[in-house]
């Protein structure tokens, strides 16, 4: 996935398109953030210099499903004791199997990017909107860690109906995630990195001999530095912006990211 | 009333006295059986923690439990295997500590899943690449050797040691228990080093993070040695807390004095070990991630460099010197206050490796997550202490735990019929040759 953060608005309709193609739950009071499923969830980031040099930045940010250093190695996938997230070699998609997580949080804890969320509560939809759920997604229970799947009920539809077709290659439109269709700026361009035909793939460059590094200069990702080897690309033609996908100490020159 | 259960040749307190000690205890531990169902009834929006702060005090009262409970396979591989066979007269002590520790820190994992009845995936789904499978494995497996060497101690009970078959079975369990200290010291290695593993581990969080020597992080090897260091502090503290209660000395001074010595000899090296490691952390590992030190230690409220010198330094170098000092540590004052920093040293470590790693921001455009806890959370974090008090308490009054107390507190004269029958059950025990008290390995 490539996120153009020039064209994103900040207007949220990917994350609110996500929870609701995702049977995502919520609460009546959702003023506490960090008690809030949102597998999209929109960052705001600022350059921090005051009027008329004030800039701002939104940053959209599913989870990023990191192939970690070697395949498989993500930072959440390595640590969960039963299995329960899994990377799959095949889409590049890490995985959640809700029924077999017991909610250790490991996961959590173990995710630079707060990706993954607990069900603190049961999940409960008002009046009638348990009909307005979809079919394809299966709602997680409490106790349990749920995250971003980059909609692979999606996947699994568009493949079924390939298949279906004599076919084993998805064309680029056949599987697309619900964000990317909902952006009305069309800031989300989603596909296969690994196919060159692809946009993902034009607009990342992403470089095989160094774990999928972008080639395009403006194109970054989130906190490379950790060598999880996110699969979400950020593109920004401000300078500012791309530092401020990952840290530096001070005073430290931006070919650190490329070290 | 309950007299004829007390170890031969020893003094106890009234029963109404013990059933009030008792019964403040049950209410403490009422209280946290109160905060423990409403997470299991309602689930974990009883707690604080939230999606940034995943792992909160729970997590950080068991690594401080297991670590406090240590003393227990050290004391074990110091008396069986390292044959220093003075420590037979804490050992008993140091068992039940660690049982009490042990069981406390299963229960709150128990509470601390979210999904409790599914707990045994992770040996039935077990992911051997995580440190916490390693960590559920070791700790049950542990946990089953710790009931082990606890089961001749009750065994030992002056009633139940009448029974012919009991006191043989006592007999022989004393005769294979080396083998289960071996076995102790073996899973303990690995399981207080895995414990560290979890954070050491998270590469994705570079305030936990560490370097690694093949496939274990630096904080594994570690936990396990600050475990084996400073727990036995905590053995001597409980001892003290226990003499000070009674109003009896329990333990001789030179056992007392040889356990200090050779934790503050393991204290000063491990904190060696530790500040080596915080350098190498501070200048090489965090700055290829974009981090400096003080990036952990600032902007926000809590977690300042103090935090840093209170565990190092003041909490580490200063117990640990002393505790090789033989004459700091023949100063029972000094001995006690080291014992205490010893005791808050390696909780606070254990804190800052499970809170701080949460609390510090990774993403550069994210802020600090500060927590408190819940009541349910506090009730259930004490909820271990005081069922370890109530086991203390009932362990203390009718089981020989301190082999040393009889000599130590010499009671009155005993009527002529009294000793007539002591003589009895003296020579009952003496044709079987299992000595009374004789201690359990850890």
């Amino acid at each position: 996935m490539v996120i153009d953060l020039d064209k994103c608005t900040g207007c949220g309709t990917c994350m609110v398109a996500c929870m609701a193609e995702n049977n995502v739950p919520f609460r009546e009071d959702e003023t506490d953030k960090r008690l809030s499923i949102t597998w999209m969830k929109v960052y705001k980031l600022t350059n921090g210099k005051p009027y008329p040099d004030a800039e701002i930045c939104y940053l959209p940010r599913p989870c990023q499903h990191c192939e970690g250093h070697h395949t498989g190695h993500s930072p959440c996938v390595s640590v969960c004791p039963a299995t329960a997230t899994d990377y799959d070699g095949e889409t590049g998609i890490v995985s959640q199997i809700y029924t077999r997580c017991f909610g250790c949080r490991y996961c959590m804890g173990a995710c630079p990017y707060h990706a993954r969320y607990f069900n603190w509560w049961d999940p409960v939809w008002p009046g009638d909107m348990e009909k307005y759920l979809s079919p394809n997604v299966s709602p997680r229970m409490r106790g349990v860690v749920e995250k971003c799947s980059f909609c692979f009920h999606r996947y699994q539809l568009a493949l079924e109906k390939a298949i279906m077709e004599g076919r084993d290659q998805l064309e680029e439109q056949e599987y697309q995630t619900s964000c990317t269709q909902a952006c009305p700026a069309g800031a989300i361009t989603f596909g296969d990195l690994n196919n060159p035909e692809h946009k993902v793939h034009q607009l990342a460059q992403p470089d095989p001999h160094h774990h999928g590094r972008p080639r395009n200069p403006e194109v970054f990702r989130l906190l490379e530095r950790l060598h999880t080897n996110p699969k979400i690309y950020y593109l920004s033609t401000r300078e500012w912006v791309r530092r401020a996908g990952d840290n530096y100490v001070k005073d430290e020159s931006k070919s650190a990211h490329h070290e | 009333m309950d007299s004829a259960l007390f170890p031969k040749g020893v003094q106890r307190c009234a029963m109404g006295k013990f059933l009030l000690g008792i019964s403040l205890a049950s209410a403490v531990l009422l209280w946290g059986v109160i905060g423990m169902l409403l997470c299991w009834i309602k689930g974990l929006n009883q707690t604080n923690m939230n999606d940034y702060y995943g792992f909160a005090l729970w997590i950080w009262a068991d690594l401080a439990v297991i670590a406090l409970g240590g003393g227990a396979f050290f004391t074990g591989l110091l008396k069986y295997i390292f044959g220093i066979d003075e420590l037979k007269n804490i050992i008993n002590l140091a068992v039940l500590i660690g049982f009490i520790c042990y069981s406390s820190a299963l229960l709150i994992l128990a509470i601390d899943v979210g999904q409790p009845l599914r707990s045994w995936f992770i040996f039935w789904h077990a992911n051997v690449h995580s440190m916490l499978t390693e960590v559920a494995f070791c700790l049950s497996v542990y946990f089953a050797v710790l009931t082990i060497e606890y089961i001749p101690l009750i065994l030992e009970n002056r009633q139940l040691d009448k029974v012919p078959f009991i006191h043989n079975l006592t007999h022989n369990m004393h005769h294979i228990m080396a083998v289960f200290a071996a076995t102790g010291a073996f899973l303990s290695f690995f399981h207080q080093g895995s414990l560290g593993g979890v954070p050491g581990v998270l590469f994705g969080r570079p305030f936990a993070f560490r370097e690694h020597i093949l496939v274990w992080p630096f904080s594994f090897f570690l936990f396990t040695w600050s475990a084996a260091a400073y727990g036995p502090c905590f053995t001597l503290f409980i001892n003290w807390i226990i003499e000070k209660a009674s109003g009896k000395q329990l333990v001789k001074e030179n056992v007392k004095q040889l356990l200090a010595k050779i934790s503050g000899w393991m204290i000063i090296t491990y904190i060696i070990a530790k500040i080596v490691d915080t350098v190498y952390w501070a200048t090489s590992t965090a700055p290829a991630r974009g981090f400096t030190l003080m990036d952990f230690y600032s902007n926000n409220a809590l977690y300042g460099i103090w935090i840093l010198f209170a565990e190092l330094v003041l909490c580490g170098v200063v117990p640990g010197l002393i505790l090789i000092s033989p004459k700091l540590r023949a100063n029972q004052q000094a001995r006690l206050i080291a014992i205490i920093l010893g005791v808050i040293g390696v909780s606070l470590n254990r804190w800052v490796m499970v809170l701080q790693v949460m609390a510090v921001p990774v993403m550069p455009f994210d802020t600090w997550a500060l927590y408190y806890p819940s009541w349910q959370e506090v009730a259930t974090t004490i909820l271990p202490v005081a069922y370890g008090v109530i086991l203390v308490m009932i362990s203390y009054r009718y089981l020989p735990i301190f082999p040393q107390e009889v000599e130590l507190n010499p009671i009155e004269p005993l009527s002529t019929e009294a000793v007539a029958e002591i003589e009895g059950e003296k020579e009952t025990a003496d044709e079987a040759s299992v000595p009374e008290g004789e201690p359990a390995p850890a």
